[in-house]
């Protein structure tokens, strides 16, 4: 099912959470809405779902206007951040209960069969009769699931799927989510605030800062052609150094880049942590190592410019960690922003 | 236990002394406090023998007494579980205007003197009261009648349930009805096997607090009654009326009836919770919500 947001406008009170959002998801397409707290990923989530209401604009789903109808009708799995299982009820009995209430008729035989089949999907065969305060976190999180496939949802949605799960929990949940959904091939949105995940995770992300959307591409468009600073800043580590653009060529310290397109005036030169080569004789730009901090595939070195502007890049474990010592930091991969207002 | 003491580590307040004193303030305070009086009604109420007690219960207005009382507790129990669950589901569940305003609203009665309560009801509903003079025309009497005990009843027990269920489903959330309106299920059907399941105990709690208190309520009552001895008189106003008598034994009788109301009305709820623990729901709602999960 394809989904499509024209034009979306909510607010709380007096706080804008979401400005004017379009967007277009493909069917079957598995899409990540990425931002900071506050950014209205989650808003924009539960406004496809129906459980917030637009103040103006329209949600399609395919060529049908779904923006009026409550989440009851509208044929969505939502998977709630803390799960939402019903306490009181069995594996089992959570994901039957859609199946229960719904109006087609499903005979006790039918619904039990399906259970299975759900439970087997998920990997919890078994656990059929446990109660959910009796399974872990990341057994919870398939259940919820689990629950949400079972009403046959025409779109699948989640809200910080893995946010309440440790790192290995997260890691492998990731990898079996991406096998249901080419397993299901369901059109799937959900929320996240880490990079790793939506990247990891996502045939498109799509990147918001203040209830607008900033970027929106594939893992590799987002990560190689970031559009502007904030995009380049939440995706990773990223250093920052002043720069003033004039001519299209950009003035750092005593070094020179080239600033295709970018107006006259001052702009902040960004790079990844990665992307630095250290020598101890030139070129490029003269700092000093103040720290070492050692890591199980690479050491990070901090580092201060002549003008004191603080950079951190990736070094091999056999960076010689001196400090104090002095070299100079050629920059891969720079890339230009203009801070002209 | 002598044992225990020599391989575990003192923890604060674990010293011996501070244990008995602490135990023993507290027996003494219970025995003084609840056990005594308690005592002394069950034998003062059948210190003329069992026949007389059969009597004086047996007497009419003991007897009258009795059932005005639990048919009072009847109404007014009901309309206030109605009222204290609709009331917690709107303040915890929705976002509306006057919501501060309507969870100061239900706690006045508790900070109100019944008394009070009392006296408002005359202003409304007496004779010389707001609506007084229309109800007589109609021929619908509310005070020294049955309405006017149930309402007085109600204003005093309002908060009760609201009061238990409001801070429990505060802390549940909205999560699991909107998890359940997402799958399907329409208001009633969320209400009745989400909702309710997750509150009952808190609300078996507010029914037994809202039970005890109307059948106990004494200022509002004798206001609004009239006291009517064989008519309006609950069973505390007819075990008032009897102590003035100088009817001692009476008074006692009556009062060890509304003490054991009061101690059905403890049976039913420990009976209904341990029907609940034999289920095996039992433990996943007793057991702590999961933690969150480390975030690393």
């Amino acid at each position: 099912m394809k989904i499509r947001l024209d034009n979306i406008v909510k607010t709380f009170e007096t706080f804008r959470a979401v400005r004017d959002v379009s967007l277009e998801i493909g069917s079957g397409e598995l899409v990540a809405l990425l931002g900071p707290s506050g950014s209205g990923k989650t808003t924009i989530l539960r406004m496809v779902a129906g459980l917030e209401f637009p103040d103006s604009g329209d949600i399609f789903f395919g060529d049908e206007n779904a923006t009026e109808i409550p989440v009851r009708h509208r044929g969505v799995g939502f998977v709630f951040q803390h799960y939402a299982l019903f306490p009181h009820m069995t594996v089992g009995e959570n994901i039957a209960f859609g199946m229960k209430v719904s109006k087609t008729r499903r005979s006790p035989t039918d619904i039990a069969a399906r259970v299975a089949d759900l439970l087997r999907l998920v990997q919890l065969d078994g656990l059929r009769d446990r109660f959910p305060g009796q399974i872990s976190g990341g057994q919870r999180q398939r259940v919820a699931l689990a629950r949400a496939l079972a009403v046959d949802p025409k779109v699948l949605l989640l809200d910080e799927p893995f946010g309440a799960l440790d790192a290995n929990v997260r890691r492998d949940l990731r990898r079996w989510l991406r096998q249901i959904h080419a397993e299901l091939g369901i059109t799937t949105l959900f929320v996240t605030h880490d990079q790793e995940e939506a990247l990891d995770l996502a045939d498109r992300v799509v990147i918001l800062d203040k209830g607008r959307i900033v970027q929106q591409g594939t893992s590799e468009e987002v990560c190689r052609q970031p559009e502007n600073a904030f995009v380049m800043n939440f995706l990773g580590d990223t250093n920052r150094l002043s720069a003033v653009v004039k001519d299209e060529r950009a003035e750092v310290l005593d070094a020179v880049y080239a600033a295709p397109g970018l107006p006259d005036g001052p702009a902040d030169l960004m790079f990844r942590p990665a992307d630095v080569a250290w020598s101890e004789q030139g070129p490029g730009l003269a700092a000093n190592v103040v720290r070492v901090i050692d890591r199980p595939d690479s050491r990070r070195v901090l580092a201060v410019t002549a003008n004191g502007q603080n950079i951190e890049f990736d070094a091999s474990p056999e960076f010689p960690a001196a400090v104090g010592s002095r070299g100079f930091l050629e920059i891969r991969r720079p890339r230009l922003f203009s801070t002209t207002a | 236990m002598s044992t225990a003491r020599h391989t575990k580590p003192p923890r604060v307040g674990d010293a011996p002394i501070f244990r008995r004193l602490l135990i023993a303030i507290v027996l003494i305070l219970v025995v003084l406090v609840v056990v005594a009086p308690l005592a002394v009604i069950g034998v003062q109420a059948v210190s003329k023998g069992i026949g007389y007690f059969a009597r004086t219960i047996a007497q009419p207005d003991t007897r009258h007494a009795i059932l005005l009382t639990v048919a009072t507790a009847l109404i007014a129990v009901p309309i206030n579980i109605a009222f204290g669950v609709a009331a917690a589901w709107a303040i915890t569940k929705y976002d509306f205007r006057g919501r501060r305003l309507l969870l100061i609203v239900i706690e006045i009665p508790f900070s109100i003197s019944p008394i009070v309560a009392g006296v408002c009801y005359l202003f409304v509903y007496g004779l010389q009261g707001l609506f007084g003079e229309m109800l007589q025309s109609a021929d619908i009497k509310i005070l020294f009648a049955l309405p006017g005990i149930v309402l007085a009843s109600m204003f005093v027990t309002a908060p009760f349930v609201a009061r238990e269920l409001i801070p429990l489903m505060q802390a549940q959330g909205r999560d699991l009805e909107e998890a359940a309106t997402s799958l399907g299920a329409s208001g009633w059907r969320t209400f009745f096997s989400v909702t309710l399941p997750n509150i009952k105990w808190a609300l078996l709690y507010g029914v037994v607090l809202c039970n005890s208190r109307v059948m106990g309520e004494f200022g509002a009552v004798s206001v609004v009654s009239g006291n009517i001895r064989g008519q309006t008189n609950t069973l505390p106003l007819h075990i008032e009326l009897l102590y003035h008598d100088y009817n001692a034994v009476g008074a006692f009788a009556a009062a060890s009836i509304l003490a054991l109301l009061a101690v059905v009305t403890l049976i039913a709820k420990v009976a209904l919770e341990r029907r609940g623990a034999g289920r095996v729901s039992r433990p996943s709602l007793a057991a702590p919500q999961p933690a969150l999960e480390k975030i690393p």
